[in-house]
């Protein structure tokens, strides 16, 4: 069945205004799933980081550091690089251990296109999905459809056009792609600024110009209509792919991140507790350079990292998606 | 003459949203990371958020025992979701070394309704506001386990409370400032502006 997006559209504008129907709450008046439930999940992981964990043990450490959430998978982009083959959703015994052993929001993997590892994903209880350029795509044509889904999806995206694409498709996050596993932050930068450029142009455009400008970025011109006038993504806007540092993280809320995801930086590193502290102490007080010098003392080694540059393209994640 | 300033705990969560929010009724919204902003408001809200991070930031950047002082001194507060559970006295199924601010005599349940999949929406009749129900915003959200006799709870999902307030003290389990419906915030400003602000 193709996805209706006009219906889809005047479905989340109606849930932007005040109900006006009136009754007692009873639990038949309840609504799962809808967009601002899952949006709203996003926008309450505002300010934090979410960690990747690959055990129940690393996930408590995460959360004893003070991540907002934690990403279940089964390996870290950098050992994904390091040892290769075929990366795919993580064990579900796995993603439900880590479920039991913290109180906070827990995340996992499915791979692009792949619809059955996120109704699997769905099906074990994971409070978001993320349809990940990490994991070896499933589909070279074809996103996930998010909207048939209860459970939240978070995203990648390189440009606008890519992170409207996504929205349309039924995302309720977006996170900038950078390149995962290489500890090295310059494509997370390039990917946040061109986000925020194309944003700042189609605020300035007439009206009568988000037309072409829909053309152009390849995204539904209601979509494009509403970031002209929000001046924003119309949801939560993390960052992620090669953050190692906590100096890594500040930079990247400067440049306008909402949050911040961490990949193989912090368990890949030489104390990945302290580290995973001075991050999440990095992210919430990003302006404040003496905040930034206390935390950055002391942190042991950070993760090796691999120059983006001298990657081949079929090595480059990023590129994976559209 | 200008509203009142109202603080929001900026260390983590929704805070631009309560930002608006608090803008659309008049007050004065500031971003609090320090016990020297906290001294300059008149009021304070404590944001949507994850209670765990929120609370271990409250320890490390010192403002945990400012803050339980403040409430101790009357500081009207109002806290959402999170902003709910640290306002509790104990929570339930939270971590047991979670920092809590306190202030509310009650115990919260943390992520009572269950996991994002049961992440919900409903309109929700709320003692103290006019007009039609509220329509109320459910994220992994916490309920009120037990409450106090000086608790007065303004509404409940099935019979669990989800509005509560006692004095100066104002805590909701669901989210207000995500729906652009701003009398929660408009009852929080009232009680702050009858506290006597300048305090």
């Amino acid at each position: 069945m193709v996805p209706d997006w006009s219906e889809k559209r005047r479905h989340i504008m109606s849930q932007g205004q005040t109900a006006a129907t009136a009754g007692p709450a009873t639990d038949s008046a309840r609504h799962a799933g809808t967009a601002r439930v899952k949006r709203g999940m996003a926008e309450m992981l505002k300010g934090g980081v979410i960690m990747d964990v690959v055990t129940a043990e690393q996930a408590r450490i995460a959360e004893d550091a003070g991540a907002v959430a934690v990403m279940a998978l089964e390996r870290v982009p950098a050992d994904i690089r390091a040892q290769g083959g075929v990366a795919r959703m993580s064990d579900p015994d796995m993603i439900s251990e880590i479920i039991e052993a913290v109180s906070i929001p827990v995340m996992a993997k499915a791979r692009i296109g792949h619809f059955v590892e996120a109704q699997v994903l769905q099906a074990l209880g994971v409070d978001y999905v993320d349809e990940s350029e990490v994991l070896t795509p499933a589909d070279p044509h074809h996103h996930i459809d998010k909207w048939s889904f209860t459970v939240p999806f978070v995203c990648g995206a390189t440009n606008l056009g890519e992170a409207l694409r996504r929205l349309a498709e039924g995302a309720a996050m977006i996170r900038s792609k950078g390149e995962a596993g290489t500890g090295e932050v310059s494509n997370a930068v390039v990917h946040m600024r061109t986000i925020r450029a194309e944003i700042g142009r189609l605020s300035a455009l007439p009206a009568e110009e988000l037309y072409a400008a829909a053309k152009e970025l390849r995204a539904p011109v209601e979509l494009v209509t509403e970031v002209a006038r929000l001046g924003r993504l119309p949801v939560v806007l993390f960052t992620a792919g090669g953050i190692a540092t906590p100096a890594d993280a500040a930079l990247m809320m400067q440049l306008g991140a909402d949050g911040v995801f961490v990949g193989s930086g912090i368990f890949k590193s030489g104390d990945p507790a302290r580290r995973a502290r001075a991050i999440v102490e990095a992210t919430t007080m990003f302006n404040d350079p003496d905040v930034l010098v206390k935390v950055s003392r002391g942190l042991g080694e950070a993760m090796v990292g691999i120059n983006v540059a001298e990657l081949p393209s079929a090595a480059r994640y990023a590129d994976r998606g559209w | 003459m200008s509203g009142p300033r109202i603080g929001i705990l900026a260390l983590q969560g929704d805070v631009r949203e309560h930002a608006r929010a608090l803008s659309d009724v008049g007050a004065r919204p500031v971003e609090v990371r320090r016990t020297a902003e906290l001294a300059a408001v008149d009021g304070l809200v404590l944001p949507g958020g994850e209670s765990t991070t929120i609370g271990r930031l409250l320890r490390v950047f010192e403002l945990l025992e400012p803050l339980r002082a403040a409430v101790v001194a009357g500081l009207p507060v109002f806290g959402s979701c999170a902003g709910m559970i640290l306002l509790a006295r104990d929570v339930v199924d939270g971590r047991p070394d979670q920092p809590l601010i306190g202030g509310l005599d009650m115990v919260v349940r943390r992520n009572a309704f269950g996991r994002q999949v049961d992440s919900f929406e409903v309109d929700l009749d709320v003692d103290g506001v006019e007009g039609p129900p509220v329509h109320a915003v459910f994220i992994r959200a916490p309920w009120v386990e037990k409450a106090g006799d000086a608790v007065e709870v303004l509404a409940r999902v099935a019979e669990a409370p989800v509005a509560v307030r006692q004095g100066p003290l104002l805590a909701t389990a669901f989210h207000p400032e995500l729906t652009g419906d701003s009398r929660m915030h408009r009852l929080f400003v009232d009680i702050v502006r009858s506290s006597g602000s300048g305090r």
